[in-house]
């Protein structure tokens, strides 16, 4: 049994007017407890829509989400329950921000689902510790902190959830190049310690790349590939069909092979490249 | 919250939705006020017909407008009755206090047709014209009024960002719900001050985005050097062609035979 599969799911906005659109159309698949699974797709293509309803957030015009083997919908008026066992950090997640003091805020979401006070506290302590986030900052306003320990402090409040599944709606749009690698560095380890399941919805391939199992790639409403990180990346020329692209290093290893040189095709980190390149030109007695 | 429909803005081609949105307005001012000069039943059915004629060729559904008629149809029911039971006159029908004339019978129809048909003028309206198309007309019309030193321009800029902004806000609800209920936030239940309590995570992030988006416009309208209405040229000229001529004459005809039949037979009221 899939710890989340999604059977021909399908949503379709503003039903029977003018402004009808399908976001996301027949899309199924299983994901597996501790795996680490990136969508990507242009923009328009229905990830948002998608990671929406797979917390329970919008209910799908047709089709079911599965969670261990259950509906999600069976029961409507536990939904809410669903929603700590998936838990959803949306795009910019700064923008929720509302506590007096940070602290509070990450308490939101554990207060919600009606722990004690002691267990709270340590949630807090061990989410901010996750995200890096200085004990320090705690007591502060969340409206004082810089953009990138907001974005920190956001995705705390949904990790102090301690969710079976964790979704995260491109966590590192507009942060500076440095804020993205802290970002993504602390994700994975969350995901390695904890060994639960991450989806993350991502617009940059060189982070789907270092990080991801699996790929999911969306187009136009559908579901087109799911697959190894490295089987989808090896397929460029596809990707391209789609107005994606590959990861840099692994479009360089494509030219690379084009002109006769033999490589792995799908190379997914500059650290890879740079062992076979070695290799390959010591092979040759270049080196 | 997306679906919501409140007179708004309903994007299909029709002669009305090419109409210049300056007749529209003037037009539905003019019926406005005929609504209420209707005296007699072949006056009020003429106004009537006119007003299912418009709703007709707007070529919005009728779903939309049955819609925008449930909004006030307890109002209309309410009133009807009142007016019902207050008639002057020898009752045809009576019980106890409660006593039915029919100058009652009579009130009650005329104010529930001309209620209705208020509204479904006003609907199409709004249906067919876009806020901006409405507040670039208002603008328009109101220009005389500068005389007197009053901001026209402003009036009718503040409108249009206001207008602008309504379905950016919902939408921006929207999310800050979604993203309040991602983390176990329950709105839905408990009673009024839990409910109202609830709010809060929704409404300080909504606050702190509006403002944060009117300082936004406001730099970056500073940017393009905005002045307000002094010299100002318009992107899109509004111009009277032929159809808002002949509409014109539809609405001066139909004033003009309500009239008339008002003259010709005798008043019921």
């Amino acid at each position: 049994m899939s710890l989340l599969s999604a059977r021909d799911l399908t949503y379709i906005y503003s039903q029977k007017t003018p402004f009808e659109h399908k976001a996301v159309d027949s899309v199924s698949f299983d994901i597996e407890r501790g795996d680490f699974i990136g969508i990507i797709g242009h923009t328009g293509s229905g990830k948002s829509t998608l990671v929406q309803m797979l917390n329970g957030l919008i209910r799908p015009s047709s089709g079911t989400v599965m969670l261990n083997g259950c509906d999600i919908w069976e029961n409507p008026k536990e939904i809410r329950s669903i929603r700590f066992k998936v838990g959803l950090v949306f795009q910019y997640p700064e923008y929720q921000l509302f506590e007096e003091t940070v602290e509070k805020d990450i308490a939101f979401g554990p207060t919600n689902m009606g722990l004690k006070e002691l267990d709270i506290r340590q949630r807090v302590l061990d989410a901010a510790s996750f995200v890096d986030l200085n004990s320090e900052l705690l007591p502060k306003s969340p409206f004082d902190l810089s953009g990138g320990e907001k974005r920190r402090a956001a995705i705390a409040g949904v990790i102090a959830m301690d969710p079976d599944i964790l979704i995260l709606d491109e966590p590192c749009a507009g942060l500076d190049p440095l804020g993205r690698d802290v970002l993504l560095t602390q994700i994975y380890r969350y995901h390695k310690q904890r060994n639960n399941t991450v989806i993350l919805v991502s617009h940059s391939m060189e982070d789907v790349a270092t990080v991801c199992d699996k790929v999911m790639v969306m187009n136009r409403s559908h579901l087109e590939m799911f697959d190894t990180t490295q089987q989808v990346f090896s397929q460029g020329e596809r990707l391209a069909s789609m107005s994606l692209r590959v990861p840099q290093i692994t479009s360089i290893v494509d030219t690379l092979i084009s002109s006769g040189i033999p490589l792995d095709k799908g190379t997914l980190t500059v650290e890879k490249a740079v062992e076979d390149i070695t290799e390959y030109m010591k092979r040759e007695g270049r080196l | 919250m997306r679906d919501i429909t409140l007179g708004q803005f309903f994007p299909t081609d029709s002669v009305i939705h090419r109409l210049d949105p300056r007749v529209k307005i003037v037009s539905l001012m003019a019926y406005i006020i005929l609504i209420f000069c209707t005296f007699n039943y072949y006056a009020l059915a003429l106004m009537a017909a006119a007003a299912i004629f418009i709703v007709l060729i707007s070529r919005v559904p009728i779903k939309m407008y049955l819609k925008s008629l449930k909004v006030i149809i307890v109002i209309v029911i309410i009133t009807s009755i009142l007016n019902l039971f207050y008639g002057q006159g020898t009752p045809i029908f009576q019980w106890g206090i409660i006593k039915v004339t029919w100058a009652g019978i009579n009130n009650a129809i005329f104010v529930c047709v001309r209620i209705v048909c208020l509204l479904l003028l006003s609907s199409a309206l709004t249906f067919t014209t876009s806020p901006t198309d409405l507040t670039d007309a208002l603008e328009r019309l109101l220009k005389p009024l500068t005389i007197f030193h009053v901001k026209v321009h402003e009036i009718a800029m503040m409108m249009t960002i206001a207008l602008r902004f309504v379905p950016t806000l919902l939408e921006e609800t929207d999310k800050i719900m979604a993203a309040q209920k991602a983390r176990g936030a329950d709105m839905e239940s408990g009673n009024i001050v839990v409910r109202i309590r609830a709010m809060v995570p929704v409404l300080i992030p909504l606050f702190i985005s509006a403002f944060r988006r009117a300082y936004e416009l406001a730099v970056a309208m500073e940017c393009r050097c905005y002045q307000g209405g002094e010299g100002r040229t318009r992107m899109k000229q509004l111009h009277m062609t032929g159809r808002d001529y002949a509409s014109i004459i539809f609405t001066l005809s139909v004033i003009a035979c309500v009239v008339l039949l008002d003259v010709l037979f005798a008043p019921v009221l």
